[in-house]
């Protein structure tokens, strides 16, 4: 296994990944899922612009100075993938605003008890 | 360094359970996360992830705690199947890893493929010469058209769950003098804010910037406009119904202008129909794009906020 320096960015994004990937399935609250999802997130785009990075290069505008420069497409992808990011954080909030107005509790596991209850409840409805 | 500070905070998140702080810690890792873009020399990066993660994803985040309240119940199930799952998702990550090209390695097999072709004719075939503009507006054209309908759809998808209401009375908070203060400020702020999202809109294919960034920023502008002096004040310069059409617009100039190279005998979007001039031409298609970019996007931000702050409180 190669233990260089050289892929310390990686490791660290696999940490902040993991770290993500845990709050989105241990944790009930559905607005902590989402923050959940923006550091797994995140995690991608530093991944990718690590992928892009040329040592001793310049950011990809095109200038008299610099001969050598990163690699721009990376950055371009991941430019769209962060505005893309906020608009589904946006729709996910709405869904868990709705959510909490439909069952006034943003909890995973009160909304699950709330719907076998409901289950419960209309199965007991028709035996009748 | 920077890294380390990312990690330490993310984990901060993690364990705290007010997710006021949650948010704000959040907050903090997204404007760390756009140092270490520009440490890596994504100067557009670094700037979109600014604007957005530190500034409107926290804005959208706060206005929906607002309305779910901000105390996240501790938790009863075992952590241990989680923990066993994360653990060797993990595992496995970091040991596919280790065969990795290092960081900043120029032979990498990234840096290999269409990137060198990008650099060298970018530039002179488009007459732009920041080329993550070009690769964004031109040689990408496709996918940043489908990612501007993207975030339109998400916009209506907004919308449709919630809605805009109408504009909420503000609830005064404080007392006069402490609004003045920050009246006065967001005053004398939020023209510069604008002003600095046009340069950005338009300069975006000289330096840093771009449609995505300038929407941004315009909306972040009339955001904190909108915080200061309650909503009617903002409603009146931009009612929500033209911010809908104005969304619509945004990505119609940007499918418009595929369409009119389509008529003038080219590809789809293929910009050196614009003019007789084909550099001339891909410049020019660079520039109307962005535009629709910055349009969609701008309204669309503004929209969800406008969204998220009407929405009252269900009793």
């Amino acid at each position: 296994m190669n233990l260089s320096p050289g892929l310390f960015n990686y490791w660290v994004v696999i940490v902040l990944m993991m770290a993500g990937f845990w709050v989105v399935i241990a944790h009930n609250n559905l607005v902590k899922k989402l923050v959940g999802l923006g550091l797994f997130q995140a995690s991608v785009f530093i991944f990718y612009i690590s992928i892009g990075k040329v040592t001793d290069g310049a950011p990809p505008i095109q200038d008299t100075a610099a001969s050598l420069y990163s690699n721009p497409l990376p950055h371009v992808l991941i430019l769209t993938a962060i505005v893309v990011g906020v608009a589904t954080l946006a729709v996910g909030l709405s869904l868990v605003v709705r959510i909490h107005e439909a069952y006034k509790s943003v909890e995973e596991d009160e909304i699950h008890a709330r719907d076998m209850q409901d289950d419960v409840d209309s199965d007991a409805g028709e035996g009748r | 360094m920077l890294l380390t500070l990312l990690l330490a905070v993310a984990l901060a998140a993690i364990r705290l359970r007010d997710l006021l702080g949650v948010v704000m810690l959040f907050s903090i890792y997204s404007l760390l996360t756009a140092a270490v873009f520009m440490d890596l020399d994504a100067v557009d990066v670094a700037f979109t992830e600014a604007a957005v993660g530190a500034g409107v994803s926290t804005i959208l985040l706060l206005a929906s705690l607002r309305l779910v309240g901000r105390h996240e119940k501790p938790h009863r199930h075992n952590p241990l199947l989680p923990l066993l799952v994360v653990g060797v998702t993990g595992a496995a990550l970091i040991y596919g890893m280790s065969d990795a090209p290092l960081l900043g390695d120029p032979g990498a097999p990234a840096q290999l493929h269409v990137a060198p072709e990008y650099l060298e004719q970018a530039p002179e075939a488009t007459g732009v010469p920041n080329v993550v503009t070009a690769v964004l507006a031109s040689y990408r054209g496709y996918d940043t058209l489908g990612e501007t309908v993207v975030v339109f759809t998400a916009g209506l998808a907004v919308l449709l769950l919630i809605g805009v209401g109408a504009a909420a009375p503000r609830a005064d908070f404080g007392s006069p003098g402490d609004r003045m203060v920050q009246r006065h400020v967001v005053k004398s702020l939020v023209p510069y804010v604008l002003l600095f999202a046009l340069y950005v809109q338009f300069h975006g294919d000289f330096g840093a910037g771009g449609g995505f960034q300038a929407g941004v920023i315009f909306a972040a502008g009339l955001v904190l406009y909108d915080m200061a002096f309650g909503q009617s004040p903002t409603r009146q310069v931009i009612p929500a119904r033209h911010l809908l059409r104005l969304g619509a617009l945004g990505v119609l100039i940007y499918g418009g202008v595929g369409f009119y190279s389509l008529l003038s005998g080219k590809a789809y979007l293929d910009y050196s129909a614009l003019a007789p001039d084909p550099v001339h031409g891909q410049h020019l298609g660079i520039l109307l794009v962005e535009l629709g970019v910055g349009l969609a996007v701008f309204s669309v931000i503004m929209l969800i906020y406008l969204a998220f702050s009407s929405r009252r409180v269900q009793q």
